[in-house]
C-alpha cells in the first residue's frame, strides 16, 4: 500500500514572524512531517498551535508576515523553499491540491463553476484544450455531484456549502495531484454534510493512492481519514502515531486531554476541560511546553524540553513519561450536569410562535399573491425555571431566529411570547419595559463579534450594571470584579480590551455580561462553535455551574448534537423552522426517533476509530420549506408515501413528554433504528 | 490573539502621530502642515513689513534684499502678505472642519444605526446635495448672508458635512452588522446610547481620515472663494485673494502669484499627504493583530 520512501518530508522545520520589538518569535518549533504515498496524516491541535502553517509550509507556502527560520521542507525529493516561484506554481495545484476551510470564499463569485474548472485544467492538465469540458464533468462525477451539466453552468453562489466543497476538491484534483493537503476542509458543514464529504475523501484518497495531509482541530474527522495522527501543542510535535492507538490510549498527557474534554452522544456527562491555555509565539518557555498544566509535571519537564520518546503501541509522544498518560484523566467519567426539578415554575412560554423574513410589495399584496411558508412555524416550547432546552439541527433551521425573536430582535409574524409571571412580552426591544428585558439576555455565537473591540472587560460589564441596576463609579467596579469571578477570570481582566484576551476568556466575559443583569432566561446561540474543544469543555462547564448557582433556565442553540446533548435537560430537533421531535435528552437521543434526528444521530463522528457515520439522506440544502405537509419530505430516506407530502405530520406521544411529528407510527421508526426489518 | 500589552487610551495619539512619522508621507506631510500652522500663529511678529504699508514707488518689483518676494502692484511687500495670507483661512476652516466632522459624523453614524424610512429621506437630500455644483450654492448664502468669517465657517460647516454623513453612514452600517450592537440592542439601550459607546468609537478612525480629507477640499474652497472676491475682504490678505489681484500682472512680476499659489498648495498636499498617512496609519493597527 504505503510507499516506504516519503513524498512529503518535512525536518526541523522552524517558522516565525518578526515581532513588534524586533525580535523573531517561533511559531513552528522544529517539527518533523513525512507523509508517503497513499498515506493520510492527520494534524490536530487547538487554535494557534501552527498545524495550517505546517500544513501550507509543505507547499512551500507561509502566511503574509511568516517567514522560515531554519529546517528543510523536501517535496519528492526537492527543497520547497528553494524552488522559483514558476516552478511553485507549476506544483501547486498540480503535483500538489490545496483544500482550503471555506471554499466559498476560494471560489470566484462572477466566473461559472465550469469556466473555473477549465481554468485548474487549462493550467494543470496535460490533456488537449478540446477534451477539458469532458473532464471537467469526470471531476464533477467523482466528486459524486449530482447532474455535472447543471452544475458547470452554476455561479458559486447558486450551490450550497456543501457543493462548493466538492467543487474545490474537484478543481483539486484537476492536476491529478500525487499529494493534497487539506485544511479543516469540512468545519462550517453540518453535521450530514461533512459525513458525506469525508467519506468521499476517504474512498478518493483510497482510490488514487494520494498522500494527504489533513488538518483539524477535530478528532473525530481525523479518526475517519487519517492512518497516522500527528498533535501539535504551541508549535510542537508532541504526539505521533498510528490513529487507533491515539485514539484508543493516548501516550501524551495533552492528547488525553484533548480527548476527554470532547462531548459525546452516550451518556450524558459535561465533557472535561483542560485548565490553562498554551504558550504564545515568543512566550518564555522553560522545559515541556504543556507543563502548566499538566498534572504529571514534574521539576525534570520544567527543566528541558522532552525528547520524544517511544510510547506505547507505535506513538512518540514527547512526554518523559509516556506510560502515565492515563493517570491523568484515568477513566473517570465526567460530572453530569445539574438537571431541574420536575414541575418547576414556568419561565418562559413560546406560544404557536411563527416568523416571516419574506415581505411582501406592494404589487403582491394587491395581487394577493400567496405567501411563501413561513420561515419558522408553530413553535410551542414551555421553559422551566432552572431548565435546559437545547435546540439542535442543521444551518438554516431557524434555532437562531427563534432566539432573536425571544429577545425582541426579530417581530414574529404570529404567537405569543409569555414571561413565567403571566406577563405577554411585547414583540420588539422597544415595547419592553427594562425589567422584562433584563430578565432575557442573549450570549451571542462569535465573541469577537459580541464585544466591541474598543472598549476594556469594565466598559463591557458597565453597560448592563448601569442600565438596569444604575450602577456607578466604585459600586460598578465591584460588582464588575464579582462577575469577573464568577466567570473565573478576575480583577486584572478589568482593564483589558477584547484584543487581549483568548477566545475562551473573550467568551467568559461575554457570559459575565450576560449575568450581569441578573437574568431569569438565557439565550445561548451556539456560544461554543467558535470555540476549541478544550475551551469548549470549560464553557459549558462554566454554563452548567451558573445554572445550578442562579437557577436560570437556558435555551441552547448549537448544530452540534453532542454540545446540546451534554448540557439540555430537554432538546427540539428542528428542520426547516418545524419541531420534528421534542422530548427529555435521553429520549430524544434513543430510540425511536423521528427520521431526521435519525439521519443527524448517524452522521455523528466520534473520536472512535470504530466508529463510522452511516449516511442516510442526500446532503441537499433546502432554501424553504415545503409549502405542506412533513418538513423533511423531500429529504427523508423512509419517506412512507404522498401523505407526506401533503398532511402535516401528527404529533405522536412517546411517553414522558416526548413527542415525534411522523406519519410513521411509533413501534415501527423504533424497529427501523434498532436495525430489524420494519414491521409492514 | 497579541498578547502585547497596549498603550493606555492617552498615549495612543501619540503613537499614531510617531508611526505616522515612520512614514515618508507622514513625515514630509505633518512637516509641512505644521510649518504652516507655526507661520499663521507667528507671521503677525515675525511679518518683515506692515500688510497695509503700501509704496507707491516700489510697485510690482522684483526680488531684492528689502523685499525678497518682490513687491505688488499697490507697492506692499509680497513674503509679508503670503506668510499673513493663510491666517484667515486656516481659521475659518480649522473650526469648520471639526463642526463639519461632528455634525455629519453623528448624523451618519445615527441613520446607519436606525435605517428605516429616516434615513431614506436624509440621504436622497443628501444625493440632492452633492448633485449640485459645491460652488454654488455657496455663493448663493454668502450673497444673502454677506462675507466674512463669521458667515463663511457655518457655510462652509454646513455644506461640507453633507459628505461627511454618507462616509459615517457607511461607516456606521459595517459595525451596526456587528454582534456587539444586536448585544445592545437586545439589552434595551437608547439609540443615543449605542451611537455613543458602540459605534462612534468604532467609526472615529475613519472619520479623522474623511476630516482631514475634507480640511483639504474646504481650504481649496475657501481660497476659490476668495478669489471669486466672496471670502476675505481686502485689504486682509488672503491668498486667493492674492493670486486674482496678481493674475493680471503676472507677466511683470510673477512672484506675486506664484509665492501664494506654492503656500496653498504645500499646505494642502501637506493636509493629504497626512491624511494618507493616517489612513496606513490606522488600517495597518487594525490589520497588525492578524498575523497568525
Amino acid at each position: 500500500m504505503a510507499d516506504t520512501t516519503p513524498l512529503i518530508d518535512i525536518r526541523k522545520l522552524c517558522v516565525g514572524f518578526r515581532g513588534r520589538s524586533g525580535t523573531m518569535l517561533p511559531v513552528l518549533h522544529e517539527v518533523d512531517l513525512t507523509v508517503c504515498r497513499g498515506e493520510s496524516i492527520g494534524i490536530v491541535g487547538e487554535s494557534g498551535s501552527g498545524k495550517s502553517t505546517l500544513a501550507l509550509a509543505a507547499m512551500g507556502y507561509l502566511k503574509h508576515g511568516l517567514q522560515k527560520i531554519s529546517g528543510d521542507v523536501i517535496y519528492d525529493g526537492a527543497e520547497m523553499f528553494d524552488h522559483s516561484p514558476a516552478e511553485l506554481a507549476r506544483l501547486r495545484g498540480g503535483q500538489l491540491g490545496l483544500i482550503p476551510q471555506n471554499s466559498g470564499q476560494a471560489l470566484t463569485p462572477t466566473m461559472r463553476i465550469g469556466t473555473q474548472i477549465r481554468e485548474a485544467l487549462h493550467l494543470h492538465c496535460a490533456l488537449p484544450e478540446g477534451e477539458h469540458a469532458t473532464r471537467a464533468r469526470d471531476l464533477l462525477a467523482q466528486v459524486r455531484l449530482p447532474d455535472p451539466e447543471a452544475i458547470l453552468r452554476r455561479y458559486p453562489h447558486e450551490l450550497s456549502g456543501g457543493q462548493q466543497q466538492r467543487i474545490a476538491i474537484a478543481m483539486a484534483l484537476a492536476g491529478e495531484p500525487d499529494a493534497l493537503l487539506l485544511d479543516e476542509p469540512t468545519t462550517g458543514l453540518d453535521v450530514t454534510t461533512q459525513a458525506h464529504i469525508l467519506e468521499l475523501l476517504r474512498d478518493l484518497a483510497r482510490t488514487r493512492n494520494m498522500a494527504m495531509v489533513y488538518v483539524s482541530h477535530d478528532l473525530g474527522v481525523i479518526a475517519r481519514v487519517c492512518d497516522r495522527v500527528q498533535v501539535l501543542y504551541a508549535g510542537e510535535t508532541v504526539l505521533e502515531g498510528p490513529t487507533r492507538a491515539v485514539l484508543r490510549d493516548p501516550a501524551h498527557p495533552y492528547a488525553r486531554g484533548l480527548l476527554a474534554s470532547i462531548p459525546r452522544l452516550g451518556e450524558q456527562t459535561l465533557p472535561r476541560a483542560l485548565d490553562g491555555r498554551p504558550p504564545g509565539p515568543g512566550e518564555p518557555r522553560k522545559g515541556c511546553a504543556f507543563a502548566p498544566r499538566c498534572a504529571l509535571a514534574t521539576q525534570d519537564c520544567r527543566a528541558a524540553t522532552p525528547p520524544m520518546i517511544a510510547g506505547g503501541a507505535d506513538q512518540i509522544s514527547r512526554c518523559l513519561y509516556p506510560g502515565r498518560a492515563d493517570e491523568i484523566t484515568g477513566d473517570q467519567a465526567g460530572t453530569q450536569p445539574h438537571g431541574c426539578a420536575k414541575d418547576s415554575p414556568c419561565a418562559l412560554d413560546l406560544a404557536g410562535l411563527s416568523i416571516r423574513y419574506d415581505r411582501p410589495g406592494l404589487f403582491e399584496r394587491l395581487r394577493g399573491a400567496p405567501r411563501p411558508p413561513a420561515t419558522v412555524d408553530g413553535i410551542d416550547l414551555h421553559l422551566q425555571q432552572g431548565e435546559t432546552i437545547g435546540l439542535v439541527g442543521e444551518s438554516g433551521s431557524g434555532k437562531s431566529t427563534i432566539l432573536k425573536a425571544i429577545a425582541g430582535l426579530l417581530p414574529p409574524a404570529a404567537g405569543q411570547i409569555t414571561l413565567g409571571d403571566d406577563t405577554v412580552l411585547p414583540p420588539t426591544v422597544e415595547g419592553r419595559r427594562p425589567d422584562q428585558l433584563r430578565r432575557i439576555q442573549m450570549i451571542f455565537q462569535n465573541p469577537d463579534d459580541s464585544l466591541n473591540p474598543r472598549q476594556s472587560v469594565a466598559d463591557i460589564l458597565a453597560q448592563p450594571l448601569r442600565l438596569y441596576f444604575g450602577l456607578k463609579d466604585s459600586d460598578q467596579r465591584v460588582r464588575a470584579v464579582e462577575l469577573l469571578d464568577t466567570v473565573r477570570l478576575g480583577a486584572p481582566y478589568l482593564d483589558r480590551r477584547p484584543g487581549q484576551l483568548s477566545g475562551g476568556e473573550k467568551q467568559r466575559v461575554a457570559v459575565a455580561r450576560a449575568f450581569a443583569a441578573g437574568p431569569e432566561i438565557v439565550l445561548c446561540d451556539e456560544i461554543t462553535s467558535a470555540l476549541d474543544v478544550s475551551v469548549q469543555a470549560a464553557v459549558l462547564d462554566l454554563l452548567n455551574d451558573l445554572k445550578a448557582a442562579h437557577k436560570t433556565a437556558f435555551v441552547f442553540v448549537s448544530h452540534d448534537l453532542t454540545v446540546v446533548r451534554a448540557l439540555s435537560d430537554r432538546v427540539a430537533v428542528l428542520y426547516q423552522g418545524r419541531i420534528c421531535e421534542f422530548g427529555p435528552a435521553a429520549a430524544v437521543y434513543g430510540a425511536p426517533s423521528h427520521p431526521y434526528t435519525a439521519v443527524l444521530l448517524n452522521a455523528v463522528l466520534t473520536p472512535d476509530p470504530d466508529h463510522a457515520p452511516r449516511l442516510m439522506a442526500e446532503d441537499v440544502a433546502e432554501l424553504s420549506p415545503p409549502a405542506q405537509g412533513c418538513p423533511f419530505q423531500r429529504r427523508c430516506p423512509v419517506k412512507c408515501g404522498d401523505i407526506c407530502d401533503t398532511d402535516t405530520p401528527p404529533a405522536r406521544e412517546a411517553g414522558d413528554g416526548h413527542v415525534i411529528r411522523c406519519h410513521i407510527p411509533l413501534d415501527e421508526l423504533c424497529a427501523r433504528q434498532t436495525g430489524e426489518a420494519p414491521k409492514s | 490573539m497579541s498578547t502585547a500589552t497596549p498603550a493606555p487610551r492617552g498615549l495612543r495619539s501619540l503613537e499614531i502621530l510617531r508611526a505616522m512619522m515612520a512614514r515618508p508621507s507622514g513625515a514630509i506631510g505633518l512637516t509641512l502642515v505644521a510649518f504652516h500652522l507655526v507661520l499663521a500663529v507667528l507671521s503677525p511678529w515675525i511679518a518683515p513689513f506692515d500688510y497695509k504699508a503700501m509704496d507707491a514707488t516700489l510697485t510690482l518689483a522684483g526680488p531684492s534684499p528689502a523685499h525678497w518676494l518682490g513687491t505688488d502692484h499697490l507697492g506692499r511687500d509680497v513674503l509679508t502678505r503670503v506668510m499673513l495670507g493663510g491666517r484667515e483661512a486656516l481659521l475659518v476652516t480649522g473650526t469648520a472642519t471639526p463642526v463639519a466632522l461632528i455634525w455629519g459624523g453623528l448624523l451618519g453614524v445615527y441613520l446607519g444605526l436606525k435605517g428605516g424610512w429616516r434615513d431614506e429621506v436624509a440621504m436622497r437630500l443628501v444625493d440632492a446635495f452633492l448633485a449640485l455644483p459645491g460652488i454654488l450654492p455657496l455663493l448663493v448664502l454668502i450673497t444673502v448672508f454677506g462675507s466674512g468669517g463669521e458667515v463663511l465657517m457655518p457655510t462652509l460647516a454646513f455644506f461640507f458635512g453633507i459628505p461627511v454623513i454618507r462616509v459615517a453612514r457607511a461607516a456606521a452600517h459595517e459595525v451596526v452588522a456587528r454582534d456587539f450592537v444586536s448585544a445592545a440592542r437586545a439589552r434595551g439601550h437608547r439609540p443615543l446610547d449605542i451611537v455613543r459607546r458602540e459605534l462612534l468609537p468604532n467609526v472615529t478612525d475613519t472619520l479623522l481620515v474623511e476630516g482631514a480629507m475634507r480640511w483639504s477640499w474646504m481650504l481649496l474652497g475657501f481660497s476659490a472663494l476668495s478669489f471669486l472676491g466672496f471670502g476675505v475682504s481686502p485689504p486682509k490678505p488672503d491668498w486667493g485673494l492674492m493670486i486674482s489681484d496678481a493674475r493680471v500682472y503676472m507677466s511683470l512680476a510673477p512672484l506675486g502669484v506664484i509665492a501664494p499659489v506654492v503656500a496653498l498648495s504645500t499646505l494642502i498636499i501637506g493636509i493629504n499627504l497626512s491624511a494618507d498617512a493616517l489612513a496606513k496609519t490606522l488600517g495597518l493597527d487594525r490589520s497588525r493583530k492578524a498575523v497568525i
